[in-house]
């Protein structure tokens, strides 16, 4: 589909973790975008320069105003920039909205099981974000993160479960696990799916995003569970920070 | 090789930005046919290497490379010499 670097603006910045930052951007015309879609978000330096990484989109547009939450990657060359040093009123170039296989419609009525990998919750996220009060299609997040510091958009999850309907959230944790956890640290397992997730036989559309190894396990676990690929869509950002 | 399990590769979602400067449908959701082994692949489930040099994506099924994109500031190289064909919806 064919896509123009815009111009955009920094607006607001917001802690979500630790190391993550959510990044609010004016983009110039901005032509409005699906759950799961994404950006590509290019910096130039003054001697000419350029960088450009993908992001994905984590809430709907609001107006001309997108989100995109940003993960600091330790010695990484684009988003210590972004979640530190760029500031509010610098302007950038943007380019979307981007992918079309990676995404959910408010008019996909079956139920949707959402699992994330640390920062891959982001596009879900979004899902969840333009599901509330347009859409009553049941929907699970099945969300890992190393320790409960990890968690993006916590208290706004455990909000929607209470008000959006019809939404569940289980936080899965790999390294550290809250006091009280009866689950034991460690990776995603089949037992963890069939605890929070839906059976087979409901049909799911699955989502998975997150790192490639992590993407990569949950989707084996999923279709070893009977769940048909065709119905498993999946976004891989790479090799875990 | 089994390029699916190699831990630092993306996926054909990668690739919609750099196609999107050529292609004026949308790419990643075409369906391309692998010439090595037959297989017919989402675009945006393809093993994607990159972003630099280049972007390289290849077959999940044989890791046969399907598209190559190696951008400069002022050119484009586009090898698709890996698809037997490359199957996009038009809207």
């Amino acid at each position: 589909m064919r896509r123009v670097w815009r111009r955009g603006v920094l607006r607001d910045r917001r802690t979500e973790s630790p190391t993550a930052r959510t990044l609010v951007i004016a983009v110039d015309e901005w032509p409005g975008h699906l759950a799961g879609q994404h950006l590509d978000l290019r910096l130039t330096a003054e001697d000419g320069y350029q960088a450009a990484r993908s992001y994905s989109l984590a809430a709907p547009a609001d107006g001309d105003h997108v989100e995109v939450t940003v993960q600091r990657t330790a010695g990484g060359e684009i988003s210590p920039f972004l979640t530190d040093d760029l500031a509010v009123g610098d302007a950038f170039e943007v380019r979307g909205p981007l992918g079309g296989w990676f995404v959910w419609r408010p008019q996909d009525a079956g139920p949707v099981l959402l699992v994330a990998g640390g920062s891959g919750v982001v596009p879900l996220m979004a899902m969840i974000r333009a599901r509330a009060g347009v859409s009553r299609a049941p929907f699970r997040l099945v969300y890992s993160v190393r320790t409960p510091d990890d968690r993006l958009y916590p208290a706004e999850l455990r909000r929607r479960v209470a008000e959006d309907g019809g939404l569940d959230v289980a936080w899965i944790h790999t390294r550290t696990a809250p006091e009280g956890d009866p689950r034991a640290p460690g990776r995603l397992r089949s037992a963890d799916l069939i605890a929070h997730g839906w059976p087979p036989d409901f049909e799911p559309t699955c989502y998975v995003c997150g790192p490639t190894g992590f993407v990569e396990a949950a989707a084996a676990l999923l279709v070893a569970l009977g769940h048909h690929p065709s119905r498993i869509r999946t976004e891989r950002f790479g090799a875990s920070p | 090789m089994d390029a699916s399990s190699r831990p630092g590769a993306l996926d054909g979602n990668a690739l919609a930005g750099p196609l999107s400067e050529v292609f004026v449908a949308e790419v990643t959701t075409a369906v391309a046919r692998c010439r090595g082994c037959g297989r017919a692949t989402v675009v945006a489930e393809l093993v994607v290497f990159g972003p630099d040099p280049g972007l390289v994506a290849r077959c999940p099924g044989c890791s046969d490379v399907l598209l190559r994109v190696v951008r400069t500031p002022e050119r484009m190289w586009l090898d698709l010499g890996g698809m037997a064909s490359l199957e996009v919806a038009m809207s």
